[in-house]
């Protein structure tokens, strides 16, 4: 039976990043841009973790991780915020049609 | 004295009045009294100096005569410019060098006194005389520097320092006699002047050079032994001649001689001691000098050009005087009248009779100047009383009956009058007799046209005992013409008339002569000597039946010559004994039979031309006596049967006129066409050129201006603006257009930083 070594974390975390960036590329609606970051982050974490445990034999990564998570959560608190302030001044959350930085 | 106490007295003679210009010039202001006491005292000093030199002088023992001298000079030479190689002078090899130096011989002796004797008297002259003026101590000062440079040209012993001195006097005659330059005519006086002055000095200048280039010396003593060793000039009689009438030129120039001697009335406009300092006694003088330094070296030739303009000027100038109404005017024509008898009896070879009237009429000359300036000085003060300032204070019309108000100038006016008349007892009858002694064995001698000569000396003679008397009695006798001014005339102050006093006494016969009928006994002529010429027989052939021609001529040796082989090894070590001796001076000199032929003559006319002088001179006085005090001839209706004649001789022979249409105005003309062309295409051309080179320089830059920096400018605001286009169209303003060019750069950065 084939061992779960770092490979297999980092292809995880690979799939996960990839599907971070596409989300946050490609979809419209800017609640699930905020998923994609989310998605992105994690698979750091999943990276950081999983180089503790395989390289540094320490708990660095883990609290790294931690402070990750935490700061995730505060992002995600603020950005849906900003999202709700959008949305009321837009009356929209395509990311599309919020084009104010152009010229 | 010994030579060298000699020599040094002479130089500081010589630098004195220097020192008094400087002094003044610089001090002049704020000296007690304006320095006029410091300069008279300098000068009076200068005077005292000048008699011990002429003592001195004639107690040195008497010395062998050597070339171009009847005895050996004291000299002394320095070396001034050392060219630093030689020359090729007739077959000998010399240093190329000039030498200043000084020269001390009777001549110079006697001309130092006469210089002295003059200034320290106008000195003190002027200080009545100019007495109020603003400038005051600047005249004095002018009078120092003038002195300076006419002592200059007498004490030197060579021809450069002379024509520097020469020029000197040129200059501070042309600061005195244009003394008053805020009026008019003096300010043209002085210029005309200068400029006619010039005219003669170029001709010395060239005579100057001629010997130069010749000889390679300046020096006097050098340049007259060369000529008798037979060394001519580019080996030429020719030349000779030539070097002769050029050096000449200055003395016409200088000595006011036709046809150059308008400057000299003109130069009346000066303040009247100016006229007695420099017109009468001692600048003009100059010129006579200069002839009877240069005397040996001119050839028979140049003798009779100077001859002839010396009888010209003194007829001519005689002739004119007769007329002239202006008392200064009178003076200057005489002035020069006397000065061409000069330059006649030298031009006759008559070496000592023109110099001894030279020194004569600067005595009696003097005089009557100064006498003529206190008759003006009392004409100003009448004048000034009644509040006259149109009439003319000089002119003899308004005199008359001065006799009794100005005894002293009366009594020493008229002595000089017998003098320059040529009066037994007084100094001039002494010299003009001699002079036309020589004129007249001149005459006799040569034949032809020059018996022209003696006849016109005494016509001249007769002429100038006229004119004289008719200023005198015009002047001094009859009833004032305007009693107005005549009772507020006076006297002159002391210092006025003590100056005229001395001149006065001292042309009195006694001075030159014990025995007043005999000049030639008196120890003036016995010491002065002609010297031998040098010109050999070139020089007048008087000597028919003793010299044949070609029997003695130039380069022979003579017995006991020193030729250039005997040169003693110690000589050649010195470049200047070593020039003296390579070209035989102290070879024996040998008397010119011609010249004692000569002398031989003079002393056989003497009788004669006393005796013709005195006729004619006492004649002169009694038609004068005749037509103005007898008024036996109507003098106006004379004017009118006369009329042309009049007026040719009143306008002076119309020279001035001559000279303005013929020489001046084409002159100025030539002068003013030519500053026009010079103005219209150098000067203009040069402005207009600058101007275009300028403009386009100018339009250049506009376009370096406009092409390259404005372009660069513009280059870099039009490279912003296109980027700024192009880098516009990346600001999609979409966030995930953004995110996209994020991910590419990171994928790039990837790549790269691999």
């Amino acid at each position: 039976m084939m061992e779960i070594g770092i490979t297999h974390y980092l292809v995880v975390s690979v799939v996960l990043f990839s599907l971070g960036v596409l989300a946050l590329t490609t979809r419209r609606n800017v609640v699930l841009m905020l998923m994609g970051i989310e998605f992105m982050l994690n698979a750091a974490n999943i990276n950081l973790v999983a180089f503790s445990r395989y390289q540094g034999l320490n708990l660095h990564g883990h609290v790294f991780a931690l402070f990750v998570i935490v700061l995730a959560a505060v992002e995600a608190a603020v950005a849906l915020a900003i999202v709700l302030h959008i949305y009321r001044m837009n009356n929209t959350v395509e990311a599309d049609r919020i084009a104010d930085l152009k010229e | 004295m010994t030579a060298d106490t000699l020599l040094t007295l002479t130089l500081i003679i010589l630098f004195l009045p220097l020192f008094s210009f400087a002094l003044l010039l610089a001090f002049g202001k704020r000296l007690p009294r304006k320095g006029d006491a410091i300069a008279t005292g300098l000068m009076f000093l200068n005077l005292g100096l000048a008699v011990a030199v002429l003592f001195g002088v004639y107690a040195l023992p008497e010395t062998p005569a050597i070339h171009g001298f009847a005895q050996t000079p004291i000299q002394m030479n320095f070396k001034w410019i050392d060219f630093k190689t030689t020359i090729e002078v007739f077959g000998n090899t010399i240093p190329l060098q000039i030498e200043l130096g000084l020269l001390i011989d009777r001549l110079v002796a006697i001309m130092l006194v006469v210089v002295t004797l003059i200034t320290a008297l106008v000195h003190l002259f002027s200080i009545g005389y100019m007495h109020g003026d603003p400038k005051y101590h600047r005249f004095f000062a002018y009078l120092g520097i003038f002195a300076f440079s006419m002592l200059g040209i007498v004490v030197t012993n060579n021809l450069l320092m002379m024509y520097a001195a020469w020029e000197l006097v040129g200059l501070s005659s042309y600061l005195l006699i244009g003394f008053w330059y805020e009026k008019p005519a003096p300010g043209y006086a002085a210029t005309k002047a200068f400029l006619m002055n010039r005219v003669g000095d170029i001709g010395m200048w060239i005579g100057i050079m001629i010997l130069f280039v010749s000889y390679g010396t300046f020096r006097f003593d050098l340049i007259f032994a060369h000529i008798a060793a037979g060394n001519l000039p580019f080996g030429s009689d020719a030349w000779l001649t030539a070097a002769g009438i050029l050096l000449f030129m200055g003395a016409i120039g200088k000595s006011a001689q036709f046809p150059l001697h308008t400057w000299l009335p003109d130069a009346m406009e000066g303040p009247t001691p100016v006229s007695a300092l420099i017109h009468a006694a001692t600048m003009v003088a100059a010129g006579v000098y200069l002839v009877a330094r240069t005397f040996p070296l001119m050839s028979g030739d140049a003798l009779l050009v100077i001859a002839s303009i010396g009888t010209i000027t003194a007829f001519v100038a005689a002739t004119i005087a007769i007329v002239q109404n202006d008392i200064k005017k009178v003076l200057a024509y005489s002035t020069v009248s006397q000065l061409g008898y000069m330059i006649l009896a030298l031009g006759v070879g008559a070496f000592t009779a023109g110099f001894f009237h030279l020194v004569t009429h600067a005595m009696f000359k003097a005089c009557l100047f100064l006498g003529s300036g206190s008759v003006i000085h009392a004409m100003h003060h009448g004048l000034h009383k009644i509040h006259d300032h149109d009439t003319d204070a000089q002119d003899i019309r308004n005199m008359g009956g001065l006799a009794k108000k100005m005894p002293v100038t009366f009594a020493t006016f008229l002595i000089a009058t017998l003098a320059i008349s040529g009066v037994p007892l007084f100094s001039g009858f002494l010299s003009k007799d001699e002079i036309l002694a020589g004129a007249w064995a001149f005459g006799s001698l040569q034949g032809q046209l020059a018996v022209l000569v003696p006849y016109v000396g005494f016509g001249v003679a007769a002429l100038t005992a006229f004119y004289m008397f008719r200023l005198v009695i015009l002047t001094f006798f009859g009833e004032p013409k305007r009693p107005d001014i005549h009772q507020h005339m006076h006297e002159s102050p002391a210092t006025m008339t003590i100056p005229i006093i001395v001149l006065a006494s001292l042309s009195i016969w006694i001075f030159y002569s014990f025995n007043p009928f005999s000049g030639p006994s008196g120890w003036f002529v016995t010491s002065l000597p002609a010297p031998t010429t040098v010109t050999g027989s070139n020089w007048y052939p008087f000597a028919h039946g003793d010299l044949t021609h070609g029997d003695v001529t130039h380069g022979d040796v003579m017995p006991g010559d020193v030729m250039p082989g005997d040169v003693t090894d110690e000589a050649v070590a010195q470049g200047v004994e070593d020039r003296t001796a390579a070209v035989g001076q102290g070879s024996v000199v040998t008397a010119n039979p011609s010249q004692e032929a000569f002398e031989h003559r003079v002393h056989e006319s003497h009788l004669p031309a006393m005796i013709a002088s005195l006729i004619l001179a006492l004649s002169g006085i009694a038609v004068a006596f005749g037509v103005y005090k007898r008024k036996m001839i109507d003098t106006d209706r004379l004017v009118e049967k006369t009329g042309p004649l009049y007026r040719f001789l009143l306008n002076k022979w119309y020279f001035d006129e001559i000279y303005e249409k013929w020489v001046v105005l084409p002159g100025v003309h030539l002068i003013a066409r030519m500053m026009h062309w010079f103005d219209s295409r150098i000067v203009d051309g040069a402005v207009n050129g600058v101007a275009t080179i300028t403009m386009l320089q100018s339009r250049m830059s506009g376009l370096f201006d406009k092409w390259v920096v404005d372009g660069a400018v513009n280059g870099v605001a039009y490279a912003a603006g296109f980027f700024g286009i192009v880098l516009k169209k990346s600001q999609t303003g979409r966030i995930q257009a953004y995110i996209a060019f994020l991910l590419a750069g990171v994928v790039i950065l990837f790549y790269v930083f691999r």
